[in-house]
């Protein structure tokens, strides 16, 4: 994609972003305010890009499945067993490198076990995900042993708490696997064929698409991406709760992919635009909180921001919008030649 | 007249689909509606049911215009419809059914007795014998079907349209419902009949018409036309001079690199048959709509696999497992329905035209944007796509230009073997002249073409030589002197007898 057209593709999405900010920034003038403190930046925009990483990272690999027209209501269970997986392995007294490898390896089989159900059975996404988003839990906790499984170790819990350069390692880690992700996809044929299948699966395959492994291999992105936002999560609170590590954050990634302007049906996608999506989302989840509305609001007051942005991006609204820019364009252009 | 229709004209975004059809239904009548493919029959029946909205013409009820905007609607006036796949409820009862959305009621709530008592009703006189309070699916698709009738009647009472009722029935519950009718018919309905059966067709109608590409074509009773004549309206067969004088010159290819398909086949979709494919020679396959024209396609692509004998060439033997396999022995595959088998409706005109290369080499080789660039706009200027520029979803496009990007997206590969199910259906006649010369420039450099087509006339201009296929079994092929369209339609409307004595 050309600069144009890619700033073209997130403008809505950029510009939902700066109203949500603007909007929180009326209740919480701070919100702008970056400070470097004991080697780190301290801000309510570093939080927002602290917090935001499961939901992020979950929101790339849900694109890729968006896209092939799936749905994955899996990856907050996976979250649960990856994170769960990583706890035990540094538990048992493994490195920080095998309990990487071990949540890697979890969220890759998951991948597949889904992969599988979708591309050789031909069940539908939604109902092949909805048996791993209930049976993962209890795999997970399985693998915790019913407790919260804690641990000790500075060298994990940096991946969730440390910072690179001052900058909160997991933002880091969303931002270099989004850009991993897009590399890969639009550098190699990859994003076409996705999409490709994604619009017509039969014709595609008819064209020589390799549909199934493509299926599968999108599921298992999915999987990783789970997995390394399970870690994050499990870091972060140095240890691994079964039942609320990621829990509902599968809705959250689909929400973060549909404000990214992806279509539920498949076809096009753009992986920056969901993450924008899942900084949007971030950055209402924060604003609330800042605004100082009392908690019991927080899931209203989300629901009905949410409500006004799909809205607003919807196609019935959208042709309004862009006709009432392109007239403020030209009255300004008409001004500027007035010489105002 | 009970229903007629004056210069009813219907298109949609590249096509004309109904091009000024004159339509006449008698009351007490039933009246056969027939046409191959995208004829313009389900377009018709739509626009008479209100599914569609036409775009000019009139639509007569008794002699006074009706604007139907839905099937409800139609229904009032006294139009009911009966699909193919049964549009009931197979879960609810046969009482409920019937009386879905005019049960008796009292205070708002279901009389359960008056309902069944209303169905019981409503059955008498068709024949059956079933109890209403059971489910709908416990019972035959023959009974489903008669249900669904006796509802369509009940709700419209006039005019019937049955569509393909009996694609799904064996022998004797197609003349149990024939007997059903038959008796509607005493009652003064008018009744469109339409299905493939052609047996089927002459023994249940009155009257025949006749429709190809969009236009009506004849009207006559049933009694005054033979099987032959049926056919020949059909497929159409007015020479035109163009195509007549075309000359075929010889396939340049020796059997020795040839690709040779031996006892092929796949169960219950088309019997085993072999075929030799000589380099620069086009095959054409001639056939009605259903007689394994385009399963006997799928096979040799291996979109379908053959659960039965060998493939080779030269080289020996030829992996034709699934369509990755065909693509790599260099095979392409042009779909008869574009739109589900073909496009990739929302992706560019480029993407859709690099997609078989692309999917070939594998996603870590990506053909350069350059690359793809310049083969999109040499594709766009040889075929002469009629598109703004490279990157319009091909979607947007008309069909005839739809064709030629999925024939741009096949010949990037270079194949050495082409297969066109249905290459000219639905396009304009400009588009149609330029695929044909595209086949023959293309067969000069040696690729291998088979061309499945109904247009006869079209098959005679580019064939060598000519299959023909009739109920899932190849029965003859003609070579030489013999390509012409009046022994092709004679090997496809000959008499089932012989067909049976050969199998």
């Amino acid at each position: 994609m050309t600069g144009t057209k890619l700033l073209r593709r997130i403008a809505p999405q950029l510009l939902t972003l700066a109203a949500v900010i603007l909007l929180v920034s009326i209740y919480y003038p701070a919100f702008y305010q970056i400070v470097f403190v004991n080697d780190r930046l301290v801000g309510i925009p570093i939080d927002v890009v602290k917090r935001g990483a499961p939901v992020a990272l979950l929101a790339i690999g849900m694109t890729l499945v968006i896209a092939t027209r799936g749905i994955d209501l899996s990856v907050g269970a996976v979250m649960a067993i990856c994170g769960a997986s990583a706890a035990w392995a540094i538990d048992q007294g493994y490195g920080i490198g095998a309990a990487l490898g071990i949540a890697g390896a979890a969220g890759l089989v998951c991948g597949l076990w889904n992969g599988v159900l979708v591309a050789f059975f031909g069940i539908q996404p939604i109902v092949a995900t909805l048996i791993l988003m209930v049976a993962g839990r209890g795999v997970a906790q399985l693998i915790t042993g019913g407790t919260i499984l804690t641990f000790d170790s500075n060298e994990f819990a940096y991946l969730g708490s440390g910072t690179l350069i001052g900058v909160p390692v997991p933002t880091v880690i969303w931002v270099l696997t989004g850009i991993a992700f897009g590399l890969l996809v639009r550098r190699t044929a990859l994003g076409l064929l996705v999409e490709s299948i994604g619009v017509n699966l039969r014709a595609s395959t008819l064209a020589g698409i390799n549909s199934r492994v493509l299926l599968i291999a999108v599921y298992m992105g999915s999987g990783v991406c789970a997995a390394l936002a399970g870690v994050i999560a499990t870091a972060d609170i140095r240890g691994a709760d079964a039942n609320n590590a990621g829990l509902w954050l599968e809705l959250d990634a689909i929400l973060a992919v549909v404000i990214g302007g992806n279509s539920l049906l498949g076809g096009r996608f753009s992986i920056l635009a969901s993450l924008l999506g899942a900084m949007i989302i971030q950055t209402i989840n924060t604003g609330i909180l800042l605004a100082g509305f009392p908690s019991e609001f927080n899931l209203v007051i989300k629901a009905v921001l949410v409500i006004v942005i799909l809205v607003l991006q919807s196609p019935r609204i959208m042709p309004y919008l862009e006709l009432l820019a392109s007239r403020f364009k030209r009255s300004s252009a008409t001004r500027l030649e007035a010489g105002e | 007249m009970l229903l007629s229709t004056r210069d009813l004209t219907k298109s949609f975004p590249g096509t004309i689909a109904l091009d000024r059809v004159n339509f006449g239904l008698k009351a007490g009548e039933v009246h056969a509606l027939l046409g191959e493919n995208g004829a313009g029959k389900s377009t018709l029946i739509k626009c008479l049911t209100g599914a569609y909205r036409r775009d000019s013409g009139d639509i007569l009820f008794e002699g006074k215009p009706i604007f139907p905007q839905s099937t409800l609607e139609a229904q009032a006036i006294g139009i009911g419809t009966v699909y193919q796949e049964v549009n009931l409820l197979p879960n609810l009862t046969v009482a409920e059914n019937l009386t879905l959305g005019h049960q008796p009621t009292r205070f708002g709530m279901i009389r359960p007795r008056a309902m069944q008592a209303l169905a019981q009703e409503m059955l008498t006189g068709y024949g059956l014998d079933i109890d209403v309070r059971r489910p709908l699916e416990s019972y035959s698709v023959a009974v489903q079907q008669i249900v669904a009738i006796a509802r369509a009647v009940h709700l419209s009472g006039r005019v019937l349209i049955l569509d393909e009722p009996t694609a799904s029935l064996d022998a004797r519950e197609v003349q149990m419902l024939f007997d059903v009718i038959r008796d509607l018919r005493g009652r003064g309905l008018g009744i469109i009949f339409i299905s493939h059966f052609l047996d089927q067709v002459f023994e249940i109608s009155d009257s025949l018409t006749i429709l190809r590409n969009g236009r009506h074509i004849a009207t006559h009773p049933a009694v005054e036309v033979d099987r032959m004549q049926l056919i020949t309206l059909m497929l159409g067969r007015e020479l035109e001079e163009e195509t007549a004088v075309r000359h075929r010159p010889e396939a340049t290819g020796t059997s020795a690199d040839a690709i040779r398909f031996t006892g092929v086949g796949r169960r219950g979709r088309i019997a085993p048959f072999d075929l030799t494919v000589r380099k620069g020679e086009v095959i054409g396959m001639a056939g009605l709509l259903g007689s394994g024209r385009t399963e006997s396609a799928e096979v040799l692509f291996g979109a379908v696999p053959s659960d039965s004998g060998t493939v080779e060439d030269g080289n020996g033997p030829v992996d034709l497992r699934n369509p990755r396999s065909a693509i790599a022995a260099s095979f392409a595959f042009a779909p008869e329905d574009r739109k589900t088998d073909g496009i990739i409706a929302e992706l560019s005109v480029r993407e859709n035209i690099i997609l078989a290369l692309q999917a070939r080499q594998g996603w870590a080789r990506p053909i350069p944007q350059a690359e793809q660039q310049r083969m999109a706009e040499d594709y766009i200027a040889r075929l002469d796509i009629r598109t703004p520029d490279a990157e319009k979803p091909v979607g947007l496009l008309s069909g005839g230009n739809q064709q030629k990007v999925i024939l741009a997206r096949w010949l990037a590969t270079n194949p050495r073997f082409l297969i066109l199910d249905e290459p000219t259906r639905g396009i304009d006649v400009g588009a149609h002249a330029e695929i044909l010369r595209l086949i023959e420039d293309v067969v000069a450099q040696g690729m291998s073409i088979l061309v499945i087509s109904s247009e006869l006339e079209e098959l005679v201009a580019v064939s060598h030589r000519v299959i023909v296929v009739r109920d899932r079994h190849h029965v003859s092929e003609l070579t030489g002197a013999d390509v012409s369209p009046d022994t092709i339609l004679r090997a496809i409307a000959a008499p089932h007898t012989i067909l049976e004595a050969a199998v």
